[in-house]
């Protein structure tokens, strides 16, 4: 009567394995997060804090008559730079640009620049800035005595503005704001048509043939082809072999096409471009497949042909979907760094672009040259930098958000 | 109203549809233009990276002719310091080729005249130029890439390359595994639609910001850990930390989508017999979706080679043939990106190593992604 | 077989490059049912349909009369589908379909090397099992058609025109800019004929228009085709023998053979199928004894 039970009775055992593995595979997940916050906190952290900044005059002894500096007039500015520089200086000033032609503002940031010239000598985390102002300060009065502390926001309207500078003092990022925008625009100009063209054969015309496998295979396999590579591709046939074209030497549109020597914008545009094509193309083929096949065989029923099936309703009811691939695609493309590099972005730049033949620097650009910076200073920039891009990303993505529900279409 | 056809023709024959042949023709030249950016690829890194084997590329080895040289005569003197020469060395004087037999000191013996050239006299003072002509065996077997004295082993930057993937893969494949097995087989779905999302902002986030972060947050945080001295300013290890972070939602979205295909039938079948959830996830559903977790790994492994901003900044310049994850190692994307920032001459030897390490680069992760798409597919077959 | 069909049709595949010369046999040839002369819209002559190389149905001569609906009607896998989708080359869309024989339209083979699919369409229009509006508004899924066969027209006669003739205008008149998936199933089948009838076809090929449809709805279609077949030739395919009995003038009964390859056993008017079919097999099928 009595058999034996040949189980063990572990059910206990397992039931305490599966919590214990619950928890790992919940904490792995946590760690996605804690990571993300993480750099979140970095780039924030050193976007903000008190810096150390050494002055080479008081700007309150230049006060004039109890007047603080900000306050002077123009020509009260003017004398004091004259009085505080040397006489070759001023020469130089002077014949570049007469004092009485610049503006207030034009010449407050010259006092500022050649009479008080501050000087950054430390700067500290927000962290630091929040939580350690003891120790900041006792560092500064041990170290730096002269110096005086100042909470800067690295981040600010004036960054965004001011063009590409040396001094992380009057850096900016303007310049690389505008070159990502017009590589950018080349990118997509030069992308969207062709990928969408290629989804757009590849599902409706192409017939099952070894030469579509074969294009298929090709444009999954360049998805996957690392972007440094069309850095190489596009230094070679953008840069190099179409330099007269890319330089814009062949259509008389730059005086002196040395100098950018086919390191351009528009070479910059069409290697991103050729980058972001087979991303493109694979996402537009997701959302033409999801056009349901009664709507082709409603259109063709009614005798039209490929074409006009394909433009009014194949594509109205996958716009959507492409369009949000292709938004995903440009964000990859903004935030791209290695083919620029490698293509020859400018490191150093002051000047707007103007156009498709300018020489170029971008923002993603602009970060990597700041990080790779030895002065701590540099990093507060870089990290101001990032959040610009950050920025700039997050409304890509809110856009191609916003479409995916305005034209999401039910059958 | 009548039956007859609008324009009142009858027939039903064929009309030229111009406007739908052009439009057809254009959209396969679209098509075909992919190809013709893999033939593109195909063509300039080989290519280039051809004459970078076949090329002379004459050095100054800043040792001068220390001795007049006669027309004949095999034994040449040369000055001290500059490059060392070695026998087998292919050396240039004013337009004579010669080829080094032996050293001893500063005496050279040479085979005169190669290369269809023709002995000469030469004045002392004259420079000696060494060609750096590259073998293939030199440049998959070298140890050493130190362009300046013409040393291209690709070694070195092959082994960072892998230092930093395998420590990236260290970090994202248990992770992301565990991430995808929590999402499709324990989260609430209200839970999925918060995490996933934060995983996509991840997987948004541009590489040069993560390097910024190796090097300011990753870096700071192990030399915190395992000591300053230990740990190098620039090392391959945070780098491939951060990689494993960036290829992390990768990895956990493809595995998801792997674990998620693995029929319902399944699991019931598993929890009838009375297997746990943990049970059922590991020991059915994972070896189930097994091709598709490992397309997702093979791609992801394949991210990780070709990454380049986060190792250009947070491993280190310089070329080093280390084990050790603490120590800098320039891998070969960083060094690409090193030696083509700024202005490259073309057509020196520099430019053309470019093309050559490019070429390595680009069959190792086509090799993967093509593994991948077999993977994929053959998974796919399994299911549907 | 009637020797004098396969002939004509022979004749006129070779002559269709010039057309004055068969324009004696125009609007379409004549063949006697019951003593009557009836104009022939559609014919086909030993049409075969592969699937790669699986043979769908097998040599399938039919007559499809002028003004007349004729039902076809099967079991499931017979290939109804097949048949009514070879007769306006919408077949051609799925790339392993292979065509063989001939369909005759008005006396033109329409699988002859030089007729263009797209006209064939136009004038063979096609109604689906399930309702496809285009996720456009109501009026322009019915302009839509017209407006690609460059109707010079007024559109929102046509409309107007169509929606009536499909008894669906006084349902929508006041709301054609709504998109026609705001409209009920019935109603949308109704709007898909709508749709088909306004670039004026000569014939209407409708795939078990009713079976998404309550019974309310289907008897509306029903009426409708009734109507409709005053002015066009109706080919439906349907699995509801009611409906084949009530509806159609003719009906032809296919089956698989042997083989798996779908066939016609039997055609004959729709009277005669349900009442004395000659093919034992037809009445089983629609006496319910069958599948
Ligand atoms: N696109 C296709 N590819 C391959 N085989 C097909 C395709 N369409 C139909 N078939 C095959 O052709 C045969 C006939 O199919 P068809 O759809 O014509 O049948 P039917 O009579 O309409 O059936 P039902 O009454 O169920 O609609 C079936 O065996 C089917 O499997
Ligand atoms: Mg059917």
């Amino acid at each position: 009567m009595n058999e034996i039970n040949p189980f063990e009775g572990n059910t206990r055992r397992r039931r305490r394995q599966g919590i214990a593995w619950r928890f790992v595979f919940q904490a792995s997940t946590i760690v996605g997060i804690i990571v993300l916050t993480a750099l979140l906190y970095n780039v924030i952290n050193e976007s903000f804090g008190l810096a150390a900044l050494e002055l080479e005059i008081d700007p309150a002894s230049l006060a004039v008559d109890g007047v603080a500096l900000e306050e002077l007039s123009q020509e009260q500015l003017a004398q004091i730079f004259q009085a505080n520089v040397s006489a070759g200086l001023y020469r130089r000033y002077a014949t570049e640009k007469p004092f009485t032609e610049r503006t207030r503002e034009e010449v407050y940031d010259l006092v500022q620049e050649r009479v008080i010239r501050p000087q950054l000598v430390k700067t500290w985390t927000l962290f630091e800035t929040l939580f350690e102002r003891d120790a900041i300060e006792a560092e500064l009065a041990e170290k730096y005595p002269g110096a005086r502390l100042q909470f800067f926001s690295w981040l600010n309207p004036e960054f965004v503005q001011r063009p590409q500078s040396s001094d992380p003092l009057r850096a900016g990022v303007r310049t690389a704001i505008l070159g990502s925008l017009w590589v950018i625009a080349i990118t997509v100009i030069f992308a969207f048509p062709i990928a969408t063209g290629a989804a757009i054969y590849l599902e409706e015309y192409a017939p099952e043939t070894r030469l579509t496998r074969l294009i298929q295979t090709n444009i999954n396999s360049l998805a996957g082809v690392p972007s440094i590579i069309y850095g190489i591709l596009g230094l070679a046939i953008f840069v190099r072999f179409m330099q007269p074209i890319t330089s814009g030497a062949v259509f008389g549109l730059v005086d002196d096409p040395t100098t950018a020597n086919g390191r351009t914008i528009i070479a910059a545009g069409l290697t991103l471009g050729l980058l972001i094509m087979p991303i493109i193309i694979i996402n537009a083929q997701e959302a033409i497949k999801a056009v349901p096949n009664s709507l082709r065989n409603a259109s063709y029923g009614l005798g039209a042909t490929q074409w006009e099936t394909i433009w009014s309703h194949v594509l109205p009811n996958s716009i959507a979907g492409i369009l949000t691939g292709t938004i995903l695609a440009v964000s990859r493309a903004v935030g791209e760094t290695a083919p620029l590099v490698v293509i020859g972005a400018s490191t150093f730049i002051t000047f707007d672009p103007d156009g498709p033949f300018s020489k170029f620097t971008t923002l993603p650009i602009q970060i990597f040259q700041w990080t790779s910076r030895p002065q701590a200073e540099f990093r507060n920039i870089a990290a101001a930098a990032i959040i610009a891009l950050l920025l700039l990303l997050l409304a890509l993505n809110a856009a191609a958000v916003l479409l995916r529900n305005r034209y999401s279409h039910r059958y | 109203m009548t039956t007859k056809a609008l324009d009142g023709a009858p027939s039903l024959a064929k009309r030229p549809r111009l406007r739908e042949a052009g439009i057809q023709g254009f959209l396969f030249l679209c098509g075909a233009l992919s190809v013709l950016i893999t033939v593109g690829i195909l063509i300039v890194l080989g290519k280039e990276s051809v004459s970078f084997f076949t090329t002379q590329q004459w050095e100054n080895s800043n040792r001068p002719l220390a001795q007049e040289l006669e027309a004949v005569g095999a034994s040449i003197r040369v000055g001290e310091g500059g490059a060392t020469l070695r026998a087998g060395d292919i050396i240039r004087v004013r337009d004579e080729i010669m080829e080094v037999v032996s050293v001893d000191g500063q005496t050279l013996t040479v085979v005169r005249g190669l290369q269809g050239t023709e002995p000469a006299a030469h004045e002392t003072d004259l420079e000696i130029f060494r060609s750096n002509r590259v073998t293939l065996g030199e440049f998959l077997a070298g140890t050493e890439w130190n362009p300046q004295i013409g040393r291209f082993g690709i070694l070195p930057l092959v082994t960072a390359t892998l230092m930093t993937s395998t420590v990236a893969m260290m970090v994202a494949l248990p992770l992301g595994l565990s991430i995808a097995i929590y999402l499709s087989e324990y989260a609430s779905s209200r839970a999925r639609s918060i995490l996933k999302p934060i995983l996509e902002i991840l997987a948004g986030i541009p590489t040069v910001v993560l390097g910024y972060f190796a090097l300011t947050f990753m870096t700071p945080l192990l030399r915190s850990v395992f000591g300053n001295d230990t740990v190098e300013i620039y090392n391959t290890g945070s780098a491939g930390i951060v990689i494993g972070i960036l290829i992390l939602p990768l990895v956990s979205s493809m595995s998801e989508d792997a674990l998620s295909a693995v029929p319902r039938t399944l699991r019931a079948a598993a929890y009838a017999l009375g297997a746990t959830r943990l049970e059922t996830a590991v020991r059915v559903v994972v070896p189930a979706a097994f091709s598709g977790l490992a397309a997702a790994f093979i791609l992801a492994t394949s991210r990780a080679i070709g990454e380049t901003m986060i190792v250009a900044i947070a491993a280190g310049a310089g070329p080093a043939l280390t084990a050790n994850p603490f120590q800098a190692a320039e891998t070969m994307t960083g060094h690409i990106v090193r030696i083509s920032g700024g202005d490259l001459s073309y057509d020196s030897i520099d430019y053309n190593s470019l093309f050559a390490i490019g070429l390595v680069l680009f069959f190792m992760t086509l090799f993967l992604n093509i593994i991948s798409q077999r993977v994929v597919r053959r998974f796919r077959e399994v299911y549907e | 077989m009637d020797e004098r069909l396969v002939d004509s049709s022979d004749r006129v595949v070779s002559l269709t490059e010039t057309p004055d010369m068969v324009a004696h046999d125009q609007p379409g040839s004549r063949t006697e049912t019951n003593g009557a002369p009836q104009e022939r819209t559609l014919e086909t002559r030993d049409l075969r349909v592969y699937y790669g190389d699986f043979l769908a149905i097998r040599d399938v001569d039919l007559d499809f009369l002028s003004r007349k609906i004729t039902a076809i009607i099967g079991p499931s896998g017979c290939g109804k589908t097949t048949l009514l989708r070879s007769l306006n080359r919408m077949n051609e869309l799925v790339p392993i379909a292979r065509t063989e024989g001939h369909v005759m339209f008005q006396g033109q083979d329409i699988y002859a090397e030089h007729v263009d699919p797209v006209e064939v369409r136009r004038r063979i229009g096609m109604v689906f099992q399930k309702p496809n509006p285009f996720p456009k508004s109501i009026y322009e899924n019915i302009a839509w058609g017209a407006r690609i066969h460059g109707y010079k027209g007024e559109l929102d006669a046509l409309v107007e025109e169509s929606l009536k003739r499909a008894a669906l205008w006084e349902e929508v008149k006041d709301k054609l800019d709504q998109s026609g998936y705001s409209l009920s199933g019935g109603q949308q089948q109704r709007l898909c004929i709508a749709r088909a009838i306004a670039v004026r076809p000569e014939v209407i090929l409708m795939d078990e228009p009713c079976s998404a449809l309550d019974p309310v709805a289907t008897f509306r279609i029903e009426e409708l085709m009734r109507e409709l077949a005053s002015i066009y030739t109706i080919v439906i395919v349907t699995h509801n023998m009611q409906q084949a009995a009530r509806v159609s003038d003719f009906t032809a009964m296919m089956m698989l053979g042997e083989d798996k390859a779908g066939e016609m056993i039997e055609y004959d008017e729709t009277n005669t199928i349900f009442t004395r079919p000659a093919d034992p097999r037809t009445e089983d099928y629609v006496t319910g004894r069958f599948g």
